[in-house]
């Protein structure tokens, strides 16, 4: 038994979390491809015409999935940031500054539709409304995290002050996740929920469930891609980045 | 099948600007993000191999 210890904590090292990374790459988008695919053809030629919104609402084949991961890449940063502050590990840090971006974009992709859709079914293009200012809120603690780690020099002092305020940010995720059960806004509630059945037609859902999976595995493979190139910035002076094959060639 | 032509496909039943304006940018995004994430790694690798070689010429 004892000599059979599966060191977890080896990929916790840049220097073998880099080939690593490069090796799982590939796959991931391989299955965003295909959950792409699979998702777009279901939201264009499978769900059918929504009675009420007519084809409009199929813009939610892409804002539900864009919304999620704003909100859950989020998480995920904050958790690797405050998993840094905590074991000041090295790749943590690197972690969380290359989740950031893919986050702030998904933030983007989520207010843009949001707007895209408001537009024909409120007939405003945006409002005051609690979830849509949380989620605005969300985007601009994504930016506020991407200035402030590029506004300081020393990439170990970066993460930390990062860090602090991507674990005070958390609290806003709550606050879009049930803003729209706490107050009365203008946004619909959940189509999804954990607690119940979908109110939602079955084929409708799977399109956004698949839609859903496909923006986790772009997400999944661009942060990759993203920290491996951190990796290499920031670990430029050591001896294992000079004897990297691309290095030498 | 939603669709009989190719016509209808793309007039989205009127709205035409809200969907393809969203899918439309989300897919730009999402094809310019890797790149600008290939094109980062590719900056940095270039700059270790040139100090490599001006290593290696510091030692002849």
């Amino acid at each position: 038994m004892s000599n059979r210890i599966i060191h977890w904590f080896k990929f916790a090292s840049p220097q073998s979390f880099y080939p690593l990374a490069g090796k799982m790459i590939p796959w991931f988008w391989a299955l965003t491809a295909v959950f792409g695919a699979i998702g777009l053809w279901i939201s264009f030629f499978v769900a059918p015409t929504d009675a009420v919104q007519g084809e409009g609402y199929r813009i939610i084949f892409i804002h539900v999935p864009a919304s999620w991961m704003s909100m859950f890449i989020y998480m995920v940063m904050a958790a690797w940031a405050g998993l840094g502050l905590a074991l000041n590990t090295r790749l943590s840090g690197m972690m969380a500054q290359a989740l950031a971006p893919t986050g702030a974009l998904m933030a983007f992709i989520s207010l843009w539709t949001g707007a895209f859709w408001g537009k024909p079914m409120w007939g405003t293009w945006w409002v005051w409304d609690a979830r849509l200012t949380s989620e605005l809120i969300l985007f601009f603690l994504y930016i506020g995290f991407i200035a402030l780690q590029a506004a300081i020099d020393d990439p170990r002092r970066a993460d930390k002050a990062g860090a602090i305020l991507a674990l005070v940010g958390v609290v806003n995720v709550p606050i879009i996740y049930f803003s729209v059960k706490w107050w009365n806004t203008l946004h619909q509630g959940a189509s999804v929920s954990m607690m119940k059945s979908p109110s939602m037609a079955q084929t409708m859902l799977w399109g956004m469930l698949i839609m859903a999976l496909c923006f986790w595995m772009y997400s999944i493979a661009v942060a990759l891609m993203r920290v491996r190139a951190i990796i290499l910035e920031r670990e430029t002076h050591t001896e294992w980045v000079k004897e990297l094959p691309e290095v030498k060639q | 099948m939603n669709w009989n032509s190719p016509a209808e496909f793309f007039a989205m039943g009127g709205y035409a600007l809200y969907v393809w304006g969203s899918f439309v940018v989300c897919a730009v995004i999402m094809v310019m993000e890797p790149m600008l994430a290939k094109m980062r790694q590719k900056t940095i690798l270039r700059a270790l191999h040139r100090e490599r070689l001006a290593q290696e010429l510091d030692k002849q």
